[in-house]
């Protein structure tokens, strides 16, 4: 038993002590580093300090931190209105289509998600295509700004985590019974109801982890303000890489990242409350009426 | 049918424009290679691909290395320490890289790194390594231990057991976390723009710096070439994975 134990120590040591230094310590580190005083060309001042954490109450702060906010929880739920009709056709394809279809989902986002995002640029450029097209229809006047706003940062958002959102939402859907859905129309439900109340409680679990996959990263979008946002929509990203790299100002960069943390952490502590309530709940059906399967 | 077409439609523009002669893509004329051969010119480009292959390649092996060590202990120990490094393993895939970047950064400061193509190696060698873990976690699953055992009642030894029956059931998952390692850290813009210095870009960082200043029709033949090779990757990675019944 010794020995295991000791062999366990030796084959863990390598991931563990890396993982170790080079992620739980920087993450502290973040924390820590917010609680310093910034001095003048990148320097940190001794001592310990609220200052930094104080700063992101400074007008110019709420504004960017609301707008962070609202874009993702926006691009969030446009990936599951988007998202749950997709994986529910992918999942009802025939399974010979079903891996084809699935693969052409993933492929476009294997490409470099800067190629895409400028991709977009190209698209949305007051000279570029779609532009011309939309005027051409008079969808659109001659000066209207696609690009460099909160709307084109949406878009792109939206368009980057779609298929995060669809492929946790298809393999829920493909483990769901589909004769439940024709159950449910028998017993006398809409087609929309048997949807509802019978589909959307049965792929939970994949729009719980959708909007976790989705709604994370977003927060903490960089690139895709810096290329097609405006300047008058920053986002939280953006300013954290604008205090830490060209500002110098670290504590400053650090109680952002702090703040992002936490920030990330509420939806991550729903999802956890949302799951165990769910085996709390399929645990005490159980009890009640032994022998159904769930 | 939609949704698809939504997908295709920014990549097929960039295909099509990197072959139009035209300097700004608002209009065609004419079907061109003059930007590939532009591409073929720029040394820095070449720098900033050379760089990445090397970065993905040194990360790639580290990672694989880590990944595989922790899946293994953590499928094989189920003690408490395991847990805790079960979760070390998950985490990077859950924080944003923005926050992994900046968390980076400021430890490569405090210990007086100096930011070259070593911390961004130390940067994609930890998030890679969390993929390969999972991955191979994955495998290790399906994998049915008594045959070990069998094996050594039978009288093999560790060389043999490792060639003839780990290599033949782990070898696919082991290939595919390392192309998936190799392929991400290729893609990798945030965690490498916050942890390269001066001078050390790769090419989604010189894509980047690029989209400010220099002529977009070169960042889409550059594109076009950077999008068939990780389409092979992935293709290559889809064949491995795939179940061989």
């Amino acid at each position: 038993m010794k020995t295991r134990q000791w062999i366990e120590s030796v084959l863990s040591l390598p991931s563990f002590g890396w993982l170790v230094l080079f992620f739980a310590v920087p993450t502290v580190l973040v924390f820590a580093l917010s609680f310093k005083s910034a001095e003048y060309g990148g320097t940190l001042g001794t001592g310990w300090t609220l200052e930094a954490w104080r700063h992101l109450a400074n007008p110019a702060y709420p504004p960017i931190i609301w707008r962070t906010v609202w874009l993702s929880l926006a691009c969030t739920a446009l990936c599951l209105l988007f998202g749950v009709p997709v994986a529910y056709w992918i999942a009802r394809l025939d399974p010979r289509w079903r891996h084809r279809v699935l693969l052409l989902v993933i492929l476009p986002f294997w490409t470099n998600f800067l190629i895409r995002i400028f991709a977009w640029r190209t698209l949305l450029h007051p000279d570029g295509h779609l532009k011309n097209l939309l005027v051409h229809f008079g969808w659109a006047e001659p000066n209207t700004q696609l690009l460099y706003n909160n709307g084109a940062i949406l878009l792109v958002l939206f368009y980057t985590y779609l298929p995060f959102a669809i492929l946790p939402i298809y393999a829920a859907a493909e483990k769901f019974d589909f004769t439940l859905l024709d159950a449910a129309r028998d017993l006398g439900a809409t087609k929309w109801e048997a949807f509802r109340k019978v589909f959307l409680p049965g792929v939970r679990i994949g729009m719980l982890t959708a909007v976790l996959i989705v709604f994370i990263p977003a927060l903490g979008s960089y690139a895709i303000p810096a290329v097609v946002g405006g300047p008058s929509s920053e986002m939280i990203g953006s300013k954290i890489v604008q205090r830490a790299t060209l500002d110098r100002n670290i504590p400053h960069a650090a109680a952002l990242g702090a703040f992002l943390t936490l920030v990330i952490f509420i939806p991550l502590g729903i999802a956890a409350f949302l799951r165990w309530r769910d085996r709390r709940v399929t645990r005490r059906s159980h009890g009640l009426t032994p022998g159904v399967t769930p | 049918m939609l949704v698809l077409g939504f997908f295709y439609l920014p990549i097929a523009m960039l295909f099509a424009q990197s072959f139009n002669a035209a300097k700004f893509g608002g209009q065609w004329t004419g079907f061109s290679l003059r930007w590939y051969d532009e591409l073929w010119r720029r040394e820095d480009i070449h720098q900033a691909a050379w760089n990445t292959l090397l970065i993905a390649t040194i990360s790639t092996t580290a990672s694989v290395v880590l990944g595989v060590l922790a899946a293994w202990c953590i499928h094989r120990f189920r003690t408490r320490a395991q847990r805790i490094h079960y979760g070390l393993v998950y985490a990077p895939l859950v924080v944003p890289d923005i926050l992994m970047g900046l968390s980076l950064l400021f430890l490569f400061i405090n210990i007086g790194l100096s930011l070259s193509l070593t911390t961004i190696i130390i940067a994609h060698t930890t998030f890679c390594m969390s993929y390969v873990a999972l991955v191979m976690l994955g495998r290790l699953q399906d994998f049915d231990e008594s045959m070990i055992e069998a094996a050594r009642d039978l009288g093999a030894n560790w060389p043999t057991i490792i060639r003839r029956i780990l290599l033949p059931l782990l070898g696919p998952g082991l290939a595919a976390g390392a192309l998936l390692a190799f392929t991400l850290s290729i893609d990798d813009f945030v965690i490498t723009f916050l942890v390269s210095g001066p001078g050390n870009t790769t090419l989604p960082v010189q894509i980047f710096s690029m989209m400010r200043r220099s002529s977009p029709q070169v960042i889409n033949a550059l594109s076009v070439i950077f999008m068939t090779v990780t389409f092979i990757l992935v293709i290559l990675s889809q064949r491995l994975t795939r179940p061989q019944s």
